[in-house]
């Protein structure tokens, strides 16, 4: 059963933990500018979203991808970007209508969510259950498919 | 027969793919995928396996070998799916008997045909480029000549400074030659940049050592006995150069249609099933003059995002399943020796619509928001790299921005504030 992240803004209290832990798995060091999950403050910090790819099935980073450096794990269903082939040249970034894959100027590739290959960190970290890791049938994804299905721009009708 | 893992029965649709780009190879492993494969061929005039034009910059600065410029990385990826990649170039078609013409003297039956030529590079109209060592940088072949030519400490002078000039200067600075670029426009980037951006990319890249010559015209280019050449320039001292690379921009490849009664204008003109004016006869990519998402005009917009999508769409109504594309959105984005620039759609702005701005021409930071009404319609951005696709999301979905507009207004920068709560208001109401 594949599983996916699902956050509930409510219960975050933008504490960053979900940062740290991500930059930590993936930089090696507590750099949240690095995160791959975001926290966003709104009414001056009474309320925070944190933010990250929902690795939607319309993949806009893949189908832009040039030189097919991400691809999707078929055992997470995560889209991963393969360090080795990505020469940086961002257009994923601008693809993705989620802003949700973004370059990394000290490495010169771009940086997504990878689920931690199936070991989400930020979930893991989030103290108050504002992100956790559950099966992707779960129905309170479907409000996240949703939010993703409305920006879905790439067909109008189907004759 | 072998390698045809979805061939239906009772079918043996002849899809040929002309053009081994992004927009041809997606569009052949669609077909594929889709499992109406039938034949699919897809011709190639390059000796290479399918690669991206895209990479080439990234190989001429030695982040890559050749093998990184490849489209696909798999093994035997093309034969799985049922692909054949045959190196070959159409020299005519015959659209009434449904045949192409090849070079190699054979002739290729189709049933549905993809136009996916690409295009290529042109030169302006001026003495001495036809020298040799005037360069263009399209090809792999181009970029192996280039890096034959171009060595450390040469002097080279990039003509143009469009988004192609601009990518390979970073390439050409990679290789530590002395550069200056000459560029006719007012500015750099000209058809993604405004002259705040502009200016700002040639302060960036005289800053980095790069001699960066705007509103300037070559008038020819002649070779000395010694070898070098002399570029003469309009009302500026003439400069001498080891090597020219020339970047004066790009046309569709049509050339092989002529007669053939596909409409052509700028590009192949197609409806928004990507069908020319010739039925079963459809055209993707570079060479495509598809509807513009923003203008409802034809368009050719030469950058990946739009090949993809054409190539994807292009095969399902190839394949019988007809399925109508909005249009295609511009959007660049360009690295000038780590400064990074981002463009969308009507990036200069509409007629009577707002104009956000936030420029700080020190920091080399700049971000441009372009409405109409409370919709954003077009951006620019100067030194933004994080969560820059949300700009593509308000654009592409015209959401209004009600009160964030005005937020927006007084702050460009709360792009992604205006996003969250946007997108996430439109989530509830839908939930």
């Amino acid at each position: 059963m594949q599983k996916s992240l699902l956050i509930d803004p409510d219960k975050c209290t933008s504490c960053l933990q979900c940062e740290m832990a991500c930059s930590f798995e993936h930089e090696g060091s507590f750099n949240p500018a690095r995160s791959r999950i975001k926290i966003f403050e709104f009414e001056h910090g009474k309320r925070a979203v944190p933010y990250t790819c929902t690795q939607c099935a319309e993949a806009w980073c893949v189908h832009a991808c040039p030189v097919e450096a991400l691809v999707r794990n078929p055992v997470t269903g995560a889209v991963e970007v393969k360090d080795d082939v990505c020469v940086g040249c961002k257009v994923c970034t601008i693809a993705c209508p989620f802003g949700t894959v973004n370059y990394n100027p000290d490495t010169g590739k771009v940086i997504k969510c990878d689920l931690c290959h199936g070991d989400p960190k930020c979930a893991e970290a989030c103290p108050t259950d504002a992100i956790v890791y559950v099966d992707s049938s779960w129905t309170g994804l479907d409000r996240m498919r949703r939010w993703a299905g409305h920006v879905d721009t790439n067909q109008s009708a189907k004759a | 027969m072998a390698g045809i893992p979805f061939f239906v029965e009772g079918t043996t649709m002849n899809h040929v793919i002309v053009g081994a780009g992004p927009a041809g190879v997606i569009a052949s492993e669609t077909l594929s995928r889709m499992g109406h494969g039938g034949r699919i061929t897809v011709l190639s005039d390059e000796p290479e396996p399918p690669y991206s034009r895209m990479a080439i910059p990234y190989l001429l600065a030695e982040n890559i070998d050749e093998e990184g410029t490849c489209l696909r990385h798999t093994d035997g990826h093309y034969d799985g799916l049922g692909i054949t990649v045959k190196h070959d170039s159409v020299t005519a078609i015959d659209a009434a008997a449904k045949s192409l013409s090849l070079a190699s003297g054979v002739s290729l039956a189709f049933d549905r045909l993809l136009l996916a030529t690409g295009a290529h590079p042109i030169r302006p109209p001026i003495p001495g480029m036809d020298l040799e060592k005037v360069m263009s940088c399209w090809t792999l072949a181009d970029a192996r000549r280039i890096m034959e030519h171009a060595k450390p400490g040469d002097n080279v002078v990039l003509m143009g400074a469009g988004f192609i000039g601009c990518i390979i200067l970073e390439a050409l600075v990679a290789r530590q030659v002395n550069l200056t670029v000459i560029e006719m426009a007012d500015r750099m980037v000209a058809r993604m940049m405004d002259r705040t951006g502009g200016d700002m990319i040639a302060a960036w890249c005289r800053e980095k050592g790069v001699d960066v010559h705007v509103s300037t015209r070559v008038n020819g280019v002649s070779r000395n006995s010694d070898g070098s050449l002399t570029l003469d320039l309009e009302g500026k001292a003439p400069v001498s150069a080891d090597l020219v690379v020339c970047a004066t921009g790009v046309a569709s490849n049509t050339g092989f249609l002529e007669g053939s009664g596909i409409e052509t204008d700028i590009g192949v003109m197609v409806d928004e099933h990507l069908e020319t004016s010739v039925p079963g006869i459809y055209a993707a990519g570079d060479v495509a003059a598809g509807f513009d998402f923003m203008t409802g005009g034809h368009d050719v917009h030469a950058i990946q995002p739009t090949a993809s999508e054409h190539g994807r769409i292009a095969a399902l109504n190839m394949a019988g399943n007809r399925t109508a594309y909005r249009g295609s959105l511009v959007m660049n984005t360009l690295n000038t020796l780590g400064l990074i620039s981002t463009s969308y759609g009507l990036w200069d702005g509409v007629e009577g619509g707002d104009v956000a701005t936030a420029a700080d021409a020190r920091a080399y930071r700049y971000l441009r928001l372009n409405f109409r009404d409370d919709v954003l319609v077009g951006c620019l951005a100067l030194g933004l790299t994080q969560h820059v696709g949300v700009l593509r999301g308000l654009i592409q979905t015209k959401t209004p921005l009600g009160k964030w507009k005005d937020v927006l207004m007084a702050d460009p920068h709360q792009i992604m504030s205006a996003y969250l709560a946007t997108a996430q208001d439109a989530s509830r109401r839908a939930a």
